[in-house]
C-alpha cells in the first residue's frame, strides 16, 4: 500500500425533507470534506429516488444528544403530568364539538 | 457507580430490549461481543457491496444498448450506495470506515463468495440480478427486522432498492430467451454456472455455522442458513420455468410431504475455497479495490487541502443561520467556509469513497 489511510474528512449527519410540508427526518451519515460536499454526496447517496425535496447536513461533532442512561432524569418528569392530555377532563357527551 | 453496576444494569436493559423486540441503539450499553459481531457482519456485508460493484461493473462499457448502459449505471451506483450506508451503520459501533477499508484490503475481513466468480457474458449480468439479487433478498429482507437499529433501517433502504435489482435481471434474461438460439445458450450456460454459488451464498450448513444460535438469540439473524437456502429455492424453481432454463441439479424436485423443493448435495469445499481466497476471482477483486482506494487517495488529499484552505480563509457563511432560514435549500449554491473543527477524535475515519471513485467504480 502507498500509505496509510488519511483521517480528515469528517462525518456529517444527513436530513431529507420527503417532500413540502414534513419535517426533515434524520435518514443516517456520511463522511465530506467539507458542507458543500457533504450536501452533494448526501444527494448521491440518499435521494437517487426523488427521496427528498430538500437536505440538511449537520456535523456529527455538533449533534449534542440525550444518553439513554438519562431516561428517567430526562424524560420521566412528563410522564406524571396527565393534566396536559386532553383525556384528562370528562366533558359530558352532550356538548357538541369538544 | 461502579463499572460492574453499570454493566449488570445494561445487560439486564440490554436482554429486556431484545426480548420487547424492540432495537437497540448506537448509545445504549451492549456486550462486548454483540458489538464486535455487529461490526464484523456489517463490515462484511458493506464490503460485499463495494466489492460487488465489480463483477457488474465490468460490463457497463460493453452494455448491448443505452437503455441496458443505464440501467447497469444506476444499479451499480446502487450497490456503492448500499455499502455506504451500511459502512455509516458500522460507524455507529465505533468502527472507522478507513480502518474497515483497510481490513479488507489486507484480506482480514471477508466479503460475499460470490462476487469471486468472473461475468463472462452479458447474460451473467441478468442472471446476477435473478439468483444472485434473489437470493440476497432472501438474506436481507429479515434483516430490515434485526435487533441492531441502524442496520436495521439501512436494511429496509437497500431491499426497497434491491427489488429493482432482481427485476432489471429477469426482465434481461426473457428479452434473451426471446432472442436467437445462441443467446438462449448463453442464459442457460450463466445459470449453469451461478446457480451453485447463489446457493452457497446463503452460509455453510446449519450444523457447522457455529455463530447462528447466539446471532439468533440476539435476534440480529431471524432465520437459519438453511431455512433461507429453502426459501430461496423454492422461490426459483418456478422462475426458472417460466423463463425456460434448467436449473442445473439433477436432484431438484418437489416433495410433496415437506412442502418443499429437494435439492443435491452442495459442494462444500468450494465454498471454503473461494471464501479462504482461493476463488477464480479473489485476487483481481482486491487488487482493484486497492487500486481504486490507492489512486483516489489524492482527490481525498485535495478535498482535504480545500477544505481547510477555505477554513483558514474565513469563508463568511454562518451554516446555523442557513438551516434556521428560508436560504436552507439553497445551501448547496453557496461558498462555505465553515467553523474550524478538528478533523481529530475517535469517530473520525477517512472517507474512503470519493464521488469520484463511486463513478470509476461504476
Amino acid at each position: 500500500m502507498s500509505g496509510e489511510i488519511k483521517h480528515e474528512w469528517p462525518l456529517f449527519e444527513v436530513f431529507v425533507r420527503a417532500k413540502r410540508g414534513l419535517n426533515h427526518v434524520h435518514v443516517g451519515s456520511l463522511r465530506a470534506a467539507d458542507h458543500e460536499m457533504a450536501l452533494h454526496h448526501a444527494r448521491d447517496l440518499y435521494t437517487r429516488r426523488n427521496e427528498g425535496v430538500s437536505i440538511w447536513v449537520v456535523r456529527s461533532d455538533d449533534v449534542v444528544a440525550s444518553g439513554p442512561d438519562e431516561k428517567d432524569a430526562f424524560f420521566a418528569p412528563s410522564g406524571d403530568k396527565v393534566y396536559r392530555h386532553p383525556t384528562y377532563y370528562a366533558i359530558p357527551d352532550s356538548v357538541p364539538h369538544i | 457507580m461502579s463499572d460492574q453496576l453499570v454493566g449488570a444494569t445494561g445487560e439486564r436493559v440490554f436482554t429486556a430490549t431484545i426480548e420487547k423486540d424492540q432495537r437497540i441503539e448506537p448509545r445504549d450499553w451492549m456486550p462486548d461481543a454483540y458489538r464486535k459481531t455487529m461490526i464484523r457482519q456489517i463490515a462484511q456485508h458493506a464490503h460485499s457491496e463495494i466489492i460487488g460493484m465489480q463483477p457488474e461493473g465490468a460490463w457497463i462499457t460493453r452494455a448491448p444498448s443505452l437503455r441496458r448502459k443505464a440501467i447497469l449505471l444506476a444499479k451499480v451506483q446502487d450497490e456503492a450506495g448500499h455499502g455506504l450506508y451500511l459502512y455509516s451503520a458500522a460507524e455507529t459501533l465505533g468502527a472507522d470506515r478507513g480502518d474497515l477499508t483497510r481490513r479488507l484490503i489486507e484480506g482480514r475481513q471477508k466479503y460475499s463468495s460470490i462476487f469471486n466468480y468472473p461475468t463472462l457474458t452479458f447474460a451473467d449480468v441478468g442472471v446476477i440480478g435473478w439468483l444472485v439479487d434473489g437470493a440476497a433478498i432472501c438474506n436481507q429482507v429479515p434483516l430490515c427486522r434485526s435487533s441492531y437499529g441502524p442496520y436495521a433501517r439501512a436494511m429496509i433502504r437497500i431491499c426497497k432498492e434491491e427489488s429493482f435489482h432482481q427485476r432489471q435481471g429477469y426482465e434481461l434474461l426473457m428479452t434473451m430467451m426471446r432472442g436467437t438460439e445462441g443467446q438462449r445458450e448463453m442464459v442457460q450456460d450463466a445459470v449453469n454456472r451461478w446457480w451453485w454459488p447463489s446457493l452457497m451464498m446463503f452460509g455453510p450448513p446449519d450444523t457447522e455455522s457455529p455463530n447462528t444460535a447466539q446471532s439468533m438469540a440476539w435476534k440480529i439473524k431471524r432465520h437459519t442458513n438453511d431455512e433461507l437456502r429453502q426459501r430461496f429455492v423454492d422461490m426459483s424453481v418456478p422462475q426458472a420455468e417460466a423463463l425456460g432454463v434448467t436449473l442445473p441439479d439433477p436432484d431438484l424436485r418437489w416433495n410433496g410431504v415437506r412442502e418443499h423443493y429437494d435439492f443435491g448435495e452442495i459442494d462444500w469445499s468450494e465454498l471454503k475455497r473461494v471464501i479462504s481466497g482461493d476463488g477464480p476471482m479473489n485476487a483481481e477483486r482486491i487488487a482493484h479495490r486497492r487500486r481504486a482506494d490507492e489512486e483516489g487517495a489524492w482527490v481525498r488529499d485535495a478535498a482535504a487541502a480545500h477544505a481547510a484552505k477555505k477554513r483558514r480563509d474565513g469563508g463568511a457563511v454562518d451554516a446555523p443561520e442557513d438551516v434556521r432560514g428560508p436560504a436552507a435549500e439553497t445551501m448547496a449554491e453557496k461558498r462555505h467556509g465553515g467553523v474550524a473543527h478538528s478533523a481529530g477524535g475517535e469517530r473520525h475515519g477517512g472517507a474512503v469513497f470519493s464521488a469520484g471513485e463511486e463513478r470509476e467504480g461504476a
